[in-house]
């Protein structure tokens, strides 16, 4: 297991820094582009060219690239060139606001999906299966995007219940939460659901449950007890991987509704060439990723005995 | 040799063209995959057949602010009305339609066929170029996939070609991890022995003898890569993106039209996220379909 922890553990480190230099390289490659986008448009050639030299961007670009990467293990983001201040200053923020979104999401969602998942596997085929198989299809094919307007449509402009927009500006508000974790829930619960679905559907057909059934012990003992036990070990991954997708649709949710989170940060940084701004946010994008993958596979070797035990 | 024991005929294996159409067959015993096939198929009829079928004009602005059902200045009707500038809403879906399929069909084609040739090739060959492209694909799918498809789009600007480019990027390693798997599984097989002691080279192997044994998840996964490719599409074009205006693309459509939502006009975003959805839950039926039709038998 310790071995089998330390492979991992190495491979995402290995992982994080091609990642990193696949960022580096379409960023900082050229050093014209970094002094034209620092500078701006009509800066002129020997401005860039003096620039260059003084930053020291006439080196070569792999040096550069072991340089940043202690800058960034050290804290050090560097400068925004849209907010004309260090990256760090405006990235925790947005990266806590992101995580605010996403972690209340993730729980929701977790919740939904895997009661959903677990009241349809435990008895395949019956109309309760179907309904909630039909029903997690369906919400798996409304993109946010597309849930976002047909949602406001309903709540905000039909019903007047709730904000159109979540830009948090007079401070925090829970209100405010509630579309963009409505959004992110409905689009990313029908996968889980069908995988816990699957997972409870193949567990109620083992002979031990079939046991379990004859010896008499009460139905809900059964579920609780002895089949939900094996039946989630499955799930654990994907709800794991699921993080990934998550990151994803945070990017569409918050442009959507002006959520000042890390998504729309790096939306606008791309449009716009903030360079630096890019590189922490897709950086951190990777990271959660790459962490939450290792944490899915290692967690899925730890919980299932049969290989925990080999 | 000859084989005097068995002079029965042995059944020429179908062409993957062939075994496609028996599957679609197959497919009226399953009433979800029926229902999401009927759906694909009436975009793709509206979208071959959008000169045709598209009442107006999806760029002219006629009549701006029309609601749902309004008569139209000659004398027509906006079934769904039409949009700030006055275009018609159910023009600009019809026609974002054959745009929308047509960019998603040839992007998840491209990515197929990159990620079948990389997935052959690592599954067949293993060892170093195995290691090489399976990294290289676990890189990739590290990206949390929007993210990767903004750094993507927002360096290459936003165009038909770099939407497909993006898309093939993007896609292709976890196209290529099904194949790989697939191909480990049937390299072991004797008829594959059989024809390396023919003689025939690696590529015929890959090509003529795996791959088509390889189809059965391939085909369901290709309905849901549709379906994703369709939602990237209109993502693209949400976050501002995607393929250039003035001519109609879903997301597009929404992401102008989204701040008259709770100004009144909520139609106008509500008609294309519609128009999404329904095509994006067809390709899911028809995957969720062609996988329990395949699992039968």
């Amino acid at each position: 297991m310790l071995q089998l922890i330390m492979r991992r553990i190495g491979m995402m480190i290995l992982i994080m820094l091609v990642v990193a230099l696949l960022l580096f390289m379409i960023n900082e490659g050229d050093p014209r582009l970094i002094a034209r986008s620092v500078l701006g448009p009509y800066a002129q050639d020997d401005q860039l060219q003096l620039w260059i030299e003084q930053n020291g961007y006439d080196r070569s670009m792999f040096i550069r690239y072991f340089e940043w990467i202690g800058r960034v293990l050290t804290g050090d983001l560097g400068n925004s060139i849209i907010y004309k201040r260090p990256v760090s200053e405006i990235f925790w923020d947005r990266l806590g606001n992101t995580g605010i979104l996403a972690g209340v999401t993730f729980v929701i969602m977790v919740i939904v999906a895997l009661v959903l998942g677990v009241l349809a596997g435990m008895k395949e085929g019956s109309p309760q299966d179907r309904v909630i198989s039909v029903l997690s299809i369906a919400t798996t094919s409304v993109p946010e995007y597309a849930s976002a307007v047909i949602l406001a449509g309903i709540f905000v402009f039909w019903l007047g219940w709730l904000p159109g927009t979540s830009s948090m500006t007079s401070g925090f508000n829970v209100v405010e939460l509630i579309l963009p974790v409505m959004v992110l829930t409905l689009y990313g619960f029908g996968y889980i659901a069908r995988m816990t679905r699957a997972s409870m559907a193949e567990v109620m057909t083992t002979p031990y449950i079939r046991t379990a059934v004859l010896k008499g012990l009460p139905y809900k003992h059964i579920i609780m007890r002895h089949a939900l036990r094996n039946a989630l070990i499955a799930p654990f991954t994907v709800i794991m991987l699921q993080i990934n997708w998550l990151l994803s649709g945070v990017v569409v949710t918050e442009f959507a509704f002006g959520y000042k989170g890390f998504g729309a940060l790096l939306l606008e940084a791309a449009l716009r060439r903030d360079i630096f701004v890019i590189e922490a946010c897709g950086i951190a994008a990777v990271f959660v990723a790459v962490f939450t993958q290792t944490i899915g596979d290692l967690g899925y070797t730890y919980l299932n005995p049969r290989i925990r035990f080999k | 040799m000859t084989d005097t024991t068995n002079n029965a005929p042995i059944a020429k294996p179908d062409s993957m063209l062939v075994s496609a159409l028996k599957s679609i067959a197959l497919l009226r015993e399953s009433p979800v995959g029926t229902t999401g096939g009927l759906i694909v198929l009436m975009f793709v009829v509206l979208a071959v057949f959008a000169p045709v079928l598209a009442p107006f004009d999806p760029n002219a602005p006629l009549l701006p602010f029309a609601f749902p059902g309004s008569e139209a200045p000659d004398g027509g009707i906006f079934l769904f009305g039409t949009d700030h500038l006055g275009r018609d809403i159910l023009s600009r879906i019809i026609w974002g339609g054959q745009r929308v399929l047509f960019y998603a069909t040839l992007a998840t084609v491209s990515a197929y066929i990159v990620g079948i040739l990389m997935g052959l090739a690592a599954g067949y060959f293993r060892g170093y170029l195995d290691e090489i492209i399976s990294f290289f694909a676990n890189v990739i799918l590290s990206f949390p996939i929007m993210v990767l498809y903004v750094l993507i789009i927002a360096n290459l600007g936003a165009s038909g070609a770099n939407i497909i480019f993006a898309v093939v990027f993007a896609s292709s390693p976890g196209i290529m991890r099904i194949v790989r798997g697939v191909t480990m599984d049937i390299a072991t097989r004797d008829y594959i022995a059989a024809a390396q002691t023919r003689g025939e080279g690696a590529w015929y192997i890959m090509l003529v003898e795996i791959l088509p044994n390889a189809r059965g998840p391939l085909i369901v996964d290709f309905c849901l890569r549709m379906g994703y490719t369709t939602i990237t599409i209109g993502a693209l074009g949400f976050l501002g993106l995607g393929l250039p205006p003035p001519d109609p693309d879903w997301g597009g459509m929404i992401t102008q039209t989204r701040s008259f939502v709770t100004g009144g006009f909520p139609y106008m975003a509500i008609f294309p996220a519609c128009a999404v959805s329904l095509l994006v839950l067809g390709f899911n039926l028809l995957a969720d379909g062609l996988r329990e039709v395949s699992l039968r038998d």
